[in-house]
């Protein structure tokens, strides 16, 4: 029951600030370039033509009312038309989206991965050699931007040693896709026992989510450090040791399993980190997915795109914070049981 | 009076730089950083002295050449030297990185101390906006900005800007509500100070250190997000020089092997933040104490 | 038969940018077999420090020196393994804050069990068993129930008889009780020392209790040693401390008790613990004493004879004995 309207009480919180993210992607369609009527009539509508047409899809109402019309299109799917594609956005996100959702979970993979040890080891091992290496890695990290990485890592690997692939998109040339599943490729080709798919799959995905990683493994490690540094000075650490526990026990199962609750909370605010980072790194490696799409999108002034990434990348985050805050609820038993 | 004059001029009494001077010997690194960043700037400024070419002066002759004697850093396939290049566009990243930082300062600085002391209903309608708007990821939501506003080094600037103001904003308005139920802020409402007094000249002040270390990390966060956004292809455009814009041309001459053209603009972008970051680091072991061993 | 814990010389350091802080400074000390010596100091006299560096526990910028012997045993030369099997086994700890001390993440009976599953090699069957008998012993209502819920959904006076339990379950022969009743209400605060006192009369293992709280002491101990500053200035059996102190601190100290049987005006002792940062050679009081004299500045006093078992280290208490 306490958890229930726990749950409840994050739905409740979250409202008014998706309400604020509607509103300002909203405006922001109001700033974009291109008008809709014009792209819809074509360029070579008369004014009378062009008028009608605004008037048709409503862009002469009141300010609230299209807010309306737009709020009741999302839920409807209706993200609007590409100009260049001339394809609903909604059909052309659903079709990326997999793209995208491949790369992040792999980074997110390699972050956490190599985060958490790394901050778990600088806390524990506090003011030695690996705290330091920590540390710099650390500045270097946030200090680093995601498309030098990735350039670096596409001329040592592809140009310089020949170890990875050309970085364009998911498969090498010639390479089918595999059976849509899931639409993750990996997934989907070992599912599917394609290995031929998989390993190509596997190549390409490599260096761009070995970059997107990068970038957040700095993040990781610090939030890990320093919660774990707290947790170690707290009481029951110290009555922990006074008890005569193991010392694995103390920082692997007592320590540890408290700094992970931080931890999710971590991943959630990594996960909008590789959602900002997306759109270079995808544009570097040429990976199709929605980041990438709404890059091409700006330069060709292409504004629904553009729009629906912005909204749909706010909305991601929102959700995700949600999501962690009851995933919080259900590992902290102080939550669950109050 | 630019806040740069009064710290020069604080400076120059003995006291107070020696002072300064002690406390950053302690800090050898930040110090590093901080000559980093003023090497950068005094180039950027004095660049037609300081750079031995044009930054679009041409030469066919001397096109994609690597490192050299003549070229320090290489040149591109139009022949233009990249050190000249780089020393320009420094102009352009280190202006923007700071005019973003300080408009949002200020903004954000003003509208927090000012919903921090009122509270109410302002406060809570802004703190809404601020979720909201930190509920997109500064750089998408900087994407979104220029997009709309139109490519042009100005709307990068104001798209940067307000993609930081709602940090300010929080942090300003917690710090306040902090100092407003402080003793010396009842003395000075019971002495009869009107609000804009209390809130400016009594209680603004306190919030600075923690603003001054936010706006310097903030800054290189301000350089990274518009030289992402420019090596997408918003904001700055060729043939105008800008890093993340050079890194981008660089790009696509990786696969031929010319590795000069991405890799210095990028050595520069990373260098600034990174000093930029260090900067922050040390001021605030400096100013604020309490927020020590923080990240 | 050797004593069971005896503490020479025990001096911890902890190096900061200013110079060391002395906390606790060559300290002498002896627990006897099965008796409830009472370690009693304002705060800030280094009592809580004792406790941590009786058991190894105290880390960099720390730095200790002198010697424990635990029945016979140097504690500073076993390994840290070996030290390990000591800490929660033999020598036990209850902690000053019940609430904060135990693991949020694990339901008690847990953080009971699996300690006897760490030392005494049980299995987790015959480990629950006797973690129920181990809550029934500290009088917990309904253990089965209570034994599965988390810290959280417990009082602190319900904590702390947990920490009891959990320190006793092993059997230690000695439990080295931190203020474990700071933070409780009156009522439950003496039902604690009552169960404290039971239970090691009933499994015969010594206690050092440490408070800063004289009429816990005279409740509950055998024997008294006061600590000052981060030395000991006394110790007694505990009547003949409250009726015969011979330090001038101990004197204030008793004179600060409140008293309901009798009508006196409770005095405070002048000033504060001294800083120990860097401290001056002598007596550590000297700043604070009504008998100070100029040899008491620059000289430390040693531990001498004041009556039967009753040691004072106090150059004022000598010339005064020397006279009369």
């Amino acid at each position: 029951m306490g958890f229930f309207n726990y749950v409840m009480r994050r739905f409740a919180l979250a409202l008014p600030t998706l309400f604020g993210v509607s509103v300002i992607c909203f405006t922001l369609t109001y700033l974009l370039p291109g008008n809709p009527a014009m792209v819809k009539a074509g360029p070579f509508a008369t004014p009378e033509h062009l008028a009608e047409m605004e008037h048709q899809m409503g862009l002469d109402r009141p300010f609230p009312e299209q807010y309306y019309r737009y709020v009741s299109g999302i839920f409807k799917g209706d993200l609007g038309e590409s100009a260049s594609t001339g394809r609903p956005v909604s059909q052309d996100f659903l079709q990326r989206l997999p793209a995208t959702l491949e790369l992040n979970l792999a980074s997110l993979l390699i972050a956490i991965v190599i985060g958490l040890p790394l901050g778990v080891l600088s806390a524990v091992h506090r003011d030695t050699l690996i705290d330091h290496i920590g540390r710099v890695v650390g500045i270097m990290g946030v200090a680093m931007p995601s498309f030098l990485t990735g350039l670096l890592f596409v001329y040592v690997f592809f140009y310089m040693l020949n170890l990875a692939p050309s970085p364009l998109g998911r498969l090498g040339p010639g390479i089918e896709p595999p059976a849509h599943i899931t639409g993750l490729y990996v997934i989907d080709s070992l599912l599917t026992g394609n290995w031929t798919t998989l390993r190509s799959s596997l190549n390409q995905l490599m260096l761009p989510a070995a970059t997107l990683g990068l970038s957040a493994i700095a993040p990781v490690a610090r939030m890990v450090r320093s919660t774990m540094l707290e947790i170690l000075e707290s009481d029951y650490i110290k009555a922990a040791w006074a008890a005569g526990l193991p010392r694995r026990t103390v920082i692997y199962r007592d320590a540890l399993r408290n700094a992970l609750i931080p931890v999710i909370t971590i991943s959630g605010i990594v996960f909008g980190f590789l959602m900002a980072g997306n759109a270079v790194v995808e544009s570097v490696f040429s990976w199709p997915g929605i980041g990438n799409y709404a890059v091409t999108a700006l330069l060709t002034k292409d504004s629904a795109p553009i729009q629906s990434f912005i909204l749909f990348v706010a909305v991601t985050c929102v959700m995700v914070n949600l999501a962690v805050d009851i995933a919080y609820g259900l590992v902290d038993p102080r939550i669950r049981f109050s | 009076m630019s806040s740069s004059l009064s710290i020069s001029s604080s400076i120059s009494q003995p006291a107070a730089s020696s002072l300064v001077w002690q406390r950053l010997q302690r800090n050898p690194v930040s110090f590093a950083a901080l000559c980093v960043i003023v090497l950068i700037a005094a180039a950027a400024i004095s660049a037609p002295i300081v750079a031995p070419y044009a930054p679009d002066a041409t030469d066919p002759a001397a096109s994609l050449q690597p490192p050299s004697w003549h070229h320090a850093l290489g040149t591109d396939e139009f022949g233009r030297d990249q050190l000249s290049r780089i020393i320009f566009a420094a102009r352009v990243d280190l202006l923007v990185a700071f005019a973003a930082t300080f408009v949002a300062v200020s903004i954000g600085g003003l509208l927090g101390a000012v919903v921090g002391y009122s509270r109410g209903w302002t406060d809570t309608i802004a703190m809404r906006i601020v979720d909201a708007l930190m509920a997109f990821p500064a750089f998408v939501l900087a994407m979104g900005i220029t997009a709309g506003l139109g490519n042009s080094t100005t709307n990068v600037a104001i798209a940067i800007s307000i993609t930081q103001i709602p940090a300010y904003l929080r942090l300003t308005r917690g710090e306040m509500l902090r100092l407003r139920e402080m003793e010396y802020a009842d003395a000075a409402r019971t002495v009869g100070n009107p609000t804009w007094r209390i809130v400016l000249i009594h209680l603004l002040p306190n919030c600075l250190p923690p603003l001054i270390v936010q706006a310097t990390l903030s800054t290189g966060f301000a350089l990274l997000t518009m030289a992402s956004l420019s090596f997408i292809g918003l904001g700055i455009q060729p043939p105008q020089s800008e890093w993340g814009v050079m890194t981008a041309e660089g790009a696509s001459q990786i696969v031929t092997g010319e590795w000069w053209l991405f890799l210095f603009p990028g050595l520069a972008i990373m260098t600034s933040v990174l000093a930029f970051n260090l900067i922050g680091d040390g001021l605030r072991d400096l100013l604020d104490p309490r927020m020590r061993g923080l990240r | 038969m050797t004593e069971l814990l005896e503490i020479s010389d025990l001096t911890v350091h902890f190096e900061i940018n200013q110079g060391a802080i002395e906390a606790v400074d060559h300290i002498n000390l002896t627990i006897r077999r099965g008796e409830v010596l009472g370690l009693v100091g304002e705060s800030g006299s280094g009592k809580s420090v004792t406790s941590f560096a009786i058991l190894r526990l105290i880390r960099p910028p720390g730095r200790v020196s002198g010697s424990v012997h635990f029945d016979g045993v140097d504690l500073g030369r076993l390994s840290e393994e070996e030290m390990r099997r000591m800490r929660g086994a033999k020598i036990a700890m209850v902690s000053q804050t019940p609430r904060t001390a135990l693991n949020p993440l694990l339901t008690v009976g847990k953080q009971i069990s699996r300690l006897l599953m760490v030392h005494a090699g049980l299995s987790p069957r015959e480990a629950d068993k006797k973690m129920l008998e181990m809550l029934r012993l500290v009088r917990i209502p309904a253990p089965e129930k209570r034994a599965k819920q988390y810290p959280h959904q417990l009082s602190g006076g319900m904590c702390q008889r947990i920490m009891i339990a959990m320190a006793l379950a092993t059997s230690p022969q000695l439990l080295l009780a931190d203020e474990p009743t700071t933070g409780l209400d009156v009522s439950i605060a003496a039902k604690i020392l009552d169960l404290l006192r039971e239970l090691s009369a009933k499994t015969g293992a010594a206690i050092m209790l440490v408070t800063h709280d004289l009429g816990v002491v005279a409740e509950i101990c055998d024997r008294v040693a006061v600590m000052h500053a981060g030395q000991v200035v006394e110790c007694a059996p505990v009547r003949e401390l409250f009726h015969n102190p011979a330090h001038p601190y101990t004197k204030a100290l008793v004179r600060s008790i409140p008293r309901v049987d009798r009508d006196v005006v409770l005095e405070p002792i002048p000033g504060s613990v001294p800083s120990l940062v860097n401290p001056p050679s002598g007596c550590r009081y000297a700043g604070r004493c009504e008998w100070v004299m100029d040899r008491c500045r620059v000289a430390r006093p040693t531990m001498i004879e004041a009556g039967p078992g009753h040691v004072v280290a106090c150059y004022g208490f000598e010339e005064r004995r020397g006279t009369c």
